[in-house]
């Protein structure tokens, strides 16, 4: 006996409406949506009707008034006749200043400290378990104010600087060092580095290529660095090796010559650096961890050295467990840099407070602080995500 | 038990352990280990857990350190010499219980990675190597896959064929079914009984007492350490010598 | 090769001398190869050049009671000032002689903290003794009652300050943060799309700006006339603020539960809410106390921004009692003291949630 055909079946019947559970659904949608939206405009509601009783302007038009107000440090130009655009942009330039330092040299220590934690020399592991538990637990609110102090009270005036090497100065003033005195050799040794690079590159290129054809294997790595390196100092040479640097001397009461870092910068990127590096330590750590003795063995066991099992079966596995929580860390960093209004660096929170303490405006002051926050963020979150999706191991 | 050409593994061992120590810290782990095995010969390990079998072979290729004693692969003395050991495990091809294959790389990447950076071969001698192992372990269209997409049985075949590509003298085994589950073990003891009908040597650490009857020219017995009994499997399997021996054969043998 | 066989056991031999004993430890673990050797002599020489002016400074050349700061300045460290100025830096400007009040709070705080600990409690019975717990740190600190002086919230200072703003603040996100993720995992997608766009934004800008939106925003928020509470504003700053770094949290419990105890809920014929409650979460949030404990000490360590809104805590009254004109100078002395108690408290919580991970992976990995 055959069944009748799906068309002549009875549909299954619809539940009255109220119970339907494609229309609570969407009901509670609704609903939720709508106290979210009253809520909201009751809110903005207030705000205006307060902002207009304390007769506190809105809206963006500030930005295009004089600033009138000086910033202790910039990377570029800016005067108090600037418009608070201006000063707004010298504070996001100084945020991105020290937060790319920062990481760059966080991942740098952080990876070293990373790798000293798992040594086989008891004291060196211990140090570095000391260094991580030690810079962890303690606010990094509080280390920024110890280094600051440290940099501005403890350190001596300009008239007693400390010399640790000959031409660097520290004072409470900050940190002065010599730099080399321009010359036209350094456009040279700037392109010869350019040439090295591409050249470090064509070399593992080829080394690559002449591997896979014959079997054969070349150092690229250490040809390569040898480049980047050698040719540089080869035009240095070349050009007589103009080592004329320009000196900071003291004048009257305070350096003229060389170049400077505040102490301010100097405590903050010190503090960023020497906090996010404990994490990062923890970071590297676990990832090389994660990776299963038992790779190791079997390299081993077919004969690899030590120095290759590390570059091609247990880097590359313990770098997809890596990145994902470093990325977070880096993100960490670059808003932790906003803690420079603590010790009155001039970062982009800081000079948006002055902003909003002079025009009043605290809600466009604060929605541009975090829009700006807001897109480094998802910037590098998105970046993060294409990643793991390139690296992802392939599974069932 | 001959091979298939008729005959019987003979001349100067290729593994040979002379009275070999080992200690965990103060623990004692094997004791005065005597074993030679020849080139040709199948030799089967086996014990209750604990008894230092796997510790044994790892032994052979430096994965663990002796403290006392003498091992000779191959001619070569094993100490901490790192030429030594490098040319020894060149000639030695491992097994492991849990395949440890690199999950980031492609079968074929897997097979073609010691070869290509250890015996520096060109990567097209390579691949044909590699492919066809990958035949004889009768997996030949994964060559692109990922280990985390295969089988247990697949990946352990090709943890075999990744060994074989290296061209050893002696292939080592250390519990090669034991993460499988049970319809996969056959498979992967096919192969291994193929590869020892080619001639290889082998010693292996298994539980398969099928095999070990199958394959093995001899069975070890292995306890708290220390080789308690040796001989060919139907000898040892029939008249076990030593009231331990039996106790550990009734165990595994009741099914 | 012979066929011996072996019935008794060999007897176990001892190792070779060289292998185990304090020797042989110091010549594995400092000096195992050349690189080891040479670290070790490294690190050596880097602890003898600065360990000893550290100690110098703080214990040798220290003066441990002085009168005034100039009586107190020398080479060591002026620890008569951390005498001087204790009470103040631990509880600020609390009125002096009800001191005892905030002091019993620090008391009841590191009580309720331990008693977590212990495992022997039951769920509902701790959240009873925290809400009980907190009840009574509320009436010491407000006072008013059982003969007890008025205190207004802008004498809470110090230590008490500090912990008031982590726990309340999450207790408190901790039922949002769970709605949060509840939301966030939902099918309808209004409500996930708000839940994101929540959680990304807190997540997406610093603790600073959260905080300055409280104390700015906050007050502009509500109708004209009605004033907020400093206090409180900094804490729903935190509330908000921890809520969407734990809604993360417990949406990595909810990921982790296998799908079969939905279904099986789903079989006995469990609504929603009863299946969120009775299964799902209780086994979620078991599975995330570790990264939660992290998530504590993150908030504890955040409390120390609110200076910048002009609110007192710990590491805000250790900046004041440094202004005082007869103690000028011993910052160190105040930020190491004060480093030391966040570290014991950052530290020991820091140790448990260890502990309580590598107890989970035990029991895991059967």
């Amino acid at each position: 006996m055959t069944s009748p055909p799906i068309d002549a079946m009875p549909r299954p019947s619809r539940p009255a409406f109220w119970r339907d559970p494609a229309v609570r659904g969407i009901a509670y949608q609704v609903l939720f949506v709508a106290i979210v939206v009253a809520a909201g405009w009751f809110l903005v509601h207030n705000t205006l009707v307060n902002l207009g009783r304390q007769n506190i302007a809105t809206g963006f038009g500030f930005l295009g008034r004089e600033a009138s107000f000086a910033i202790g440090e910039s990377l570029i130009a800016y005067a108090p006749s600037d418009t608070y655009a201006r000063a707004f942009l010298v504070g996001l330039v100084n945020t991105l200043y020290v937060a790319i330092l920062g990481i760059v040299l966080a991942t740098i220590f952080g990876t070293l400290i990373g790798i000293a934690r798992l040594s086989r020399n008891w004291l060196v592991a211990n140090l570095s378990l000391v260094y991580v538990e030690t810079f962890r637990n303690i606010p990094l609110a509080l280390q920024l104010l110890f280094w600051w102090s440290l940099l501005r009270a403890g350190a001596p005036a300009p008239r007693q600087a400390w010399q640790p090497l000959p031409g660097f100065f520290v004072s409470n003033r900050g940190v002065e060092f010599p730099v080399p005195q321009s010359n036209p050799a350094h456009l040279w040794m700037f392109l010869a580095f350019v040439v090295g690079l591409a050249g470090a590159v064509g070399v593992s290129r080829w080394a690559k290529r002449r591997q896979i054809a014959t079997g054969a294997q070349f150092p690229s790595g250490r040809v390569g660095a040898g480049l980047i390196v050698g040719l540089p100092l080869l035009v240095f040479v070349a050009a007589g090796a103009p080592m004329a640097l320009d000196w900071p001397a003291l004048k009257g009461f305070n350096f003229a010559g060389g170049s400077a870092v505040s102490p301010e910068f100097t405590a903050l990127l010190l503090g960023l650096i020497i906090y996010t590096a404990s994490f990062i330590a923890e970071i590297v750590r676990a990832g090389i961890l994660s990776v299963s003795w038992g790779q190791t063995e079997a390299a081993s066991a077919l004969g690899l050295k030590p120095g290759l099992t590390i570059r091609l079966v247990v880097l590359p596995q313990a770098l997809r467990v890596i990145i994902p929580p470093i990325t977070s860390q880096y993100l960490n960093l670059t808003k932790n840099s906003s803690l420079a209004v603590i010790i009155g660096y001039p970062d982009l929170v800081s000079i948006a407070n002055t902003t909003m303490n002079q025009t009043g405006q605290a809600v466009e002051g604060i929605a541009l602080i975090m829009a700006v926050y807001l897109a480094i963020s998802l910037t590098i979150a998105l970046a993060m995500n294409l990643y793991n999706r390139a690296v992802a191991l392939v599974e069932r | 038990m001959t091979d298939a050409t008729g005959e019987t593994p003979t001349g100067q061992p290729i593994i040979e352990l002379r009275h070999v120590d080992k200690w965990y810290g103060e623990f004692h782990v094997l004791k005065d280990i005597n074993l030679a095995v020849k080139k040709g010969e199948r030799v089967v390990v086996c014990g209750p857990s604990g008894s230092g079998k796997s510790t044994v072979i790892r032994c052979v290729n430096r994965l663990e350190e002796h403290q006392r004693g003498q091992i000779i692969v191959a001619g070569i003395e094993l100490t901490s010499d790192l030429k030594n050991i490098e040319a020894i495990r060149r000639e030695v091809g491992m097994v492991f219980q849990q395949f440890n294959l690199f999950p980031h790389l492609t079968v074929l990447e897997n097979l073609v990675l010691a070869p290509v950076w250890v015996r520096r071969q060109p990567r097209k001698e390579a691949e044909e190597t590699a492919r066809m192992y990958l035949e004889r372990v009768r997996i030949p269209d994964q060559a692109d896959k990922y280990p985390g997409q295969l089988s247990g049985g697949q990946q352990q075949r090709v943890a075999i064929a990744r060994s074989l590509c290296m061209k050893p003298e002696i292939m080592l085994f250390d519990e090669p079914t034991s993460a499988l589950d049970p319809e996969m073990i056959k498979e992967v003891l096919d192969v291994m009984v193929e590869l020892a009908q080619d001639g290889m040597t082998m010693v292996c650490v298994t539980h398969e007492m099928g095999f070990a009857r199958t394959v093995g020219d001899t069975i070890v017995f292995m306890d708290h350490g220390e080789i308690v009994e040796r001989g060919p499997p139907q000898e040892l399997f029939a008249n076990p010598k030593s009231e331990r021996t039996r106790l550990f054969l009734s165990q595994i043998l009741a099914h | 090769m012979t066929d011996t066989t072996q019935d008794l056991p060999l007897p176990a031999g001892r190792p070779p001398p060289v292998a185990a004993g304090p020797v042989a430890w110091v010549r594995a673990n400092l000096f195992g190869g050349i690189a080891s050797t040479i670290l070790t002599l490294a690190a050596a020489s880097l602890l003898a050049v600065a360990i000893p002016p550290v100690i110098r400074w703080a214990l040798i050349d220290a003066v441990w009671r002085a009168d005034s700061g100039r009586a107190c300045r020398g080479d060591g460290a002026c620890w008569a000032f951390i005498g001087e100025k204790l009470r103040f830096i631990l509880f600020g400007r609390f009125p002096y002689a009800e001191q005892w009040r905030p002091l019993l709070v620090v008391v009841v705080f590191i009580g309720l903290l331990l008693a977590s600990c212990d495992r022997r409690l039951s769920g509902r019975r701790l959240i009873l003794l925290w809400l009980a717990g907190l009840a009574v740190v509320g009436m010491l600190m407000w006072g008013g009652i059982l003969g007890m002086s008025y205190v207004p919230t802008d004498l809470w200072n110090g230590l008490p300050l500090t912990l008031i703003l982590a726990v309340v603040g999450m207790a408190f996100a901790f039922p949002l943060a769970i709605l949060l993720a509840l939301g966030r995992r939902s099918q309808l997608p209004a409500m996930r799309a708000i839940c994101v766009a929540y959680i990304e934004l807190i997540r997406g800008v610093p603790l600073i700006t959260v905080l300055f939106m409280a104390s700015v925003m906050l007050p502009l928020f509500l109708p004209t006339g009605m004033t907020i509470d400093k206090l409180l504003r900094a804490q729903v700053a935190f509330i908000l603020f921890a809520a969407a770094y734990l809604a993360e949290v417990v949406r990595g419990g909810l990921q982790a539960i296998p799908k079969g105890q939905i279904e099986a809920a789903d079989a006995l014929g469990l609504s929603y809410s009863q299946r969120t409650r009775l299964i799902v979460l209780p086994q979620a949030l078991a599975l995330v106390i570790p990264p939660l404990v992290n998530t504590f000490i993150g908030t504890f360590k955040d409390t120390s921004l609110v200076i910048v809104i002009g609110l007192f805590d710990l590491l805000g009254t250790a900046n004041a009692a440094l202004t005082d004109a007869n103690w000028r100078g011993f910052y160190a002395e105040a930020y190491v003291f004060v480093a030391a108690i966040y570290f014991t408290f950052c530290f020991f919580m820091s140790r448990y949630s260890q502990m309580l991970e590598r107890e989970f992976n035990r029991g895991r990995r059967r």
